[in-house]
């Protein structure tokens, strides 16, 4: 079965260049300001149907990444072009066009349900804000959305706190879908859950997705499931989009040596599997002040002089397969 | 295995009384712990995974909490301890670390503080010594710069960090036993990975059992040596760690597995659900409990209760059908469902 997004010679839904963020924050003693660099010099495209994966520990980035492109938090460098439109230089009175066509599920759902609100009123509320339809037509919209992913009539009426988790999750989903979006930013959508019920709403997102050629940006930590759903992969550390294949590509052949360290990580399914695990030194530096060159030498094995004063460049090794890594190929 | 086991659970109930009447968290649970084995407890929030665990330690309000049963260790039910006995067995010969290690350190004492009085409050030490048995501690657990972080508070260290702190805390008293409630869910898969490295370590090294609680079956597959797997307040499984990942025989059991993505399965399938999702422990019949989200389940399922059966040594499950489904191929080969007629 091929890749079920388009081809990369097409025009891509997202294109983000050379995306940054840095947060002033006060300096632990003292009123200096300093600079948090959350997320920097970050590039990718997500494709028409496709699920792109973006990995990383706590931390690294991952979710202000998803965050500037709603323009939750204003970045501070770079371009995004959503369908041909220049994202960031959108004036505020424009953004309603940016918050129709691009949604987020997140890891609480709870926290983006009004608790007084009937979840239909939840679900039918961002069809208000953007005017849509009759109050009738709004609600009927709703039930249809809570309907499709798995709510009874009898559900419909009551309040976010009568329902479990994997139910909010569910009407989180629902709501995101009622402005028929066309890329949904999904931050860590499955990881407050049960196993039982993860695999439910991954379930959901997959057929939703074969239904209505949604993409998604799914931000995750859990390697096995951003495996199993995305289409592509981005790696990040410490702000940095350090290396991005096709999933299948980046599993077999990880190439930089914290992919390769992160792999190793996760803990083999069965008693039987015994991983080698590769053990680096120290601990996740702060983005404040973050290393010189490149951000991975404090704790990379292999580090050489030239990682510690020159940041790498972007190299594509193969065909969709990018990698920051002074080393690779000698 | 010949030996005592170190911990022995007969038949614990924990009851609490709650503003909805009685509600039964734990139900007739009955297991052990051999000494410096490591056997992992598995469920699904609300399954009672937790609560078996604290009440080992009796750590609920008892005006409103009832147990039942016996908790044997080193000789003793502790339930029978008095309040003062039980206090000497917290935190010294039986110890607990937490999800969250803030939850459990205070905030406005250093490291160094905590761990001096926990090592104080149990033994006979002068601050000296305490303090040397805190940097000893400190450097078990792979804290470097020990001196400067017996100084540090908790805001000042990271979540792994922490939670290295909440072990050296535990083992401060060298117990017999360990009761980690998921120790590594709230860290990163690279601190998990050092974090599980290290309480192996220590395992060998302090000779101690461990009681895993968790929910991620990775976590059990790579430390344990034995799973107790429970649901609605009852052990509905056990069995040696490799027989229970190749031949799950409760339909539940088989099903948390089937519904995980493997690192080496087919990508983008439809993966396996269990349906619908744990009822409130309130809402308990008197039943095969999984019978309602089970695929095989019959009459005799749902009007019923099956009772725990040795299945082969050492694998017991509570399961009127697991003959048939086994026999049926429903077990563990991922065809999904398979409705016995």
């Amino acid at each position: 079965m091929g890749p079920a997004y388009s081809s990369p010679h097409e025009h891509p839904l997202l294109q983000v260049e050379h995306l940054s963020k840095t947060f002033r924050v006060r300096s632990r003693h003292g009123w200096r300001k300093e600079q948090l660099k959350a997320v920097e010099d970050v590039s990718f495209s997500i494709y028409e149907g496709e699920t792109y994966g973006l990995v990383g520990e706590s931390g690294s980035g991952k979710s202000t990444t998803g965050r500037t492109i709603l323009r939750l938090t204003e970045p501070t460098g770079g371009k995004a072009f959503f369908q041909n439109e220049d994202i960031f230089s959108l004036p505020s009175r424009r953004l309603a066009f940016l918050r129709k066509k691009v949604q987020m599920i997140f890891q609480d759902p709870y926290s983006s349900l009004d608790p007084k609100k009937r979840i239909w009123s939840s679900v039918a509320e961002p069809l208000a804000i953007h005017k849509q339809g009759t109050r009738k037509e709004r609600k009927e919209r709703a039930l249809e959305l809570l309907g499709r992913v798995g709510f009874s009539s009898r559900h419909m009426d009551r309040f976010p706190h009568e329902f479990s988790g994997g139910q909010r999750q569910r009407i989180g989903i629902a709501k995101a879908l009622a402005l028929n979006p066309r890329l949904i930013i999904c931050d860590e959508p499955v990881s407050a859950l049960d196993v039982s019920i993860q695999s439910q709403i991954l379930n959901l997102l997959m057929e939703l997705q074969a239904e209505r050629g949604l993409s998604y940006l799914f931000i995750a930590h859990d390697l096995s499931v951003v495996r199993h759903i995305a289409d592509r992969i981005g790696v990040m550390y410490l702000g940095n989009l350090v290396e991005e294949a096709p999933t299948d590509e980046l599993f077999a052949r990880p190439l930089h040596p914290y992919t390769r360290f992160l792999l190793s990580a996760a803990p083999a399914p069965h008693p039987r599997l015994k991983r080698e695990r590769i053990i680096l030194q120290g601990e996740l530096p702060s983005p404040v002040n973050p290393p010189s060159g490149c951000v991975f030498h404090t704790r990379c094995p292999y580090a050489a002089e030239p990682c510690r004063q020159v940041k790498p460049a972007d190299r594509e090794v193969s065909s969709g397969h990018r990698v920051q890594c002074h080393l690779y190929g000698d | 295995m010949s030996q005592a086991p170190l911990l022995e659970i007969k038949h614990l109930t924990t009851k609490f009384s709650t503003e909805q009447g009685i509600v039964k968290a734990v139900d007739g649970v009955s297991l052990h712990i051999d000494p410096e084995e490591t056997v992992g407890i598995v469920g699904e929030s609300g399954c009672g995974k937790s609560v078996t665990a604290e009440s080992i330690l009796r750590l609920f309000d008892e005006k409103t909490t009832e147990y039942g049963g016996q908790i044997l260790f080193e000789g003793r039910d502790l339930l029978q301890l008095s309040e003062e006995e039980m206090r000497k067995v917290r935190g010294n010969r039986i110890s607990i670390i937490f999800q969250d290690p803030m939850s459990s350190l205070n905030p406005v004492y250093t490291i160094g503080d905590q761990i001096m009085e926990a090592i104080r409050l149990h033994q006979r030490a002068s601050r000296r010594q305490a303090r040397e048995k805190a940097l000893e501690l400190l450097r078990l657990t792979g804290i470097s710069d020990p001196e400067r972080r017996l100084r540090s508070y908790p805001h000042e260290l990271s979540g792994g960090m922490r939670q290295r702190v909440m072990i050296a805390l535990a083992l401060s008293c060298e117990p017999r036993l360990l009761i980690a409630d998921e120790p590594t869910t709230a860290l990163d898969v690279t601190i998990q990975a050092q974090i599980l490295e290290l309480m192996n370590e220590l395992k060998e090294k302090l000779r101690m059992g461990i009681m895993l609680i968790t929910h991620d079956l990775s976590v059990v597959a790579q430390m344990c040596s034995r799973v107790i797997v429970m649901y609605l307040g009852e052990v509905v499984e056990e069995a040696e760690v490799t027989t229970l990942f190749d031949r799950p025989l409760h339909p539940y059991t088989s099903g948390l597995l089937k519904s995980v993505p493997q690192l080496d399965g087919r990508r983008k399938q439809k993966l396996y659900e269990i349906s619908g999702a744990v009822p409130a422990m309130h809402e308990v019949e008197a039943c095969c409990r999984f019978a309602p989200r089970c695929p095989f389940a019959t009459e005799l399922c749902r009007s019923k209760a099956p009772s725990l059966e040795e299945a082969e040594p050492g694998h017991r499950v509570r399961c009127w059908h697991y003959k048939d489904i086994q026999a049926n191929g429903g077990g563990s080969d991922g065809s999904g469902l398979l409705v016995t007629a």
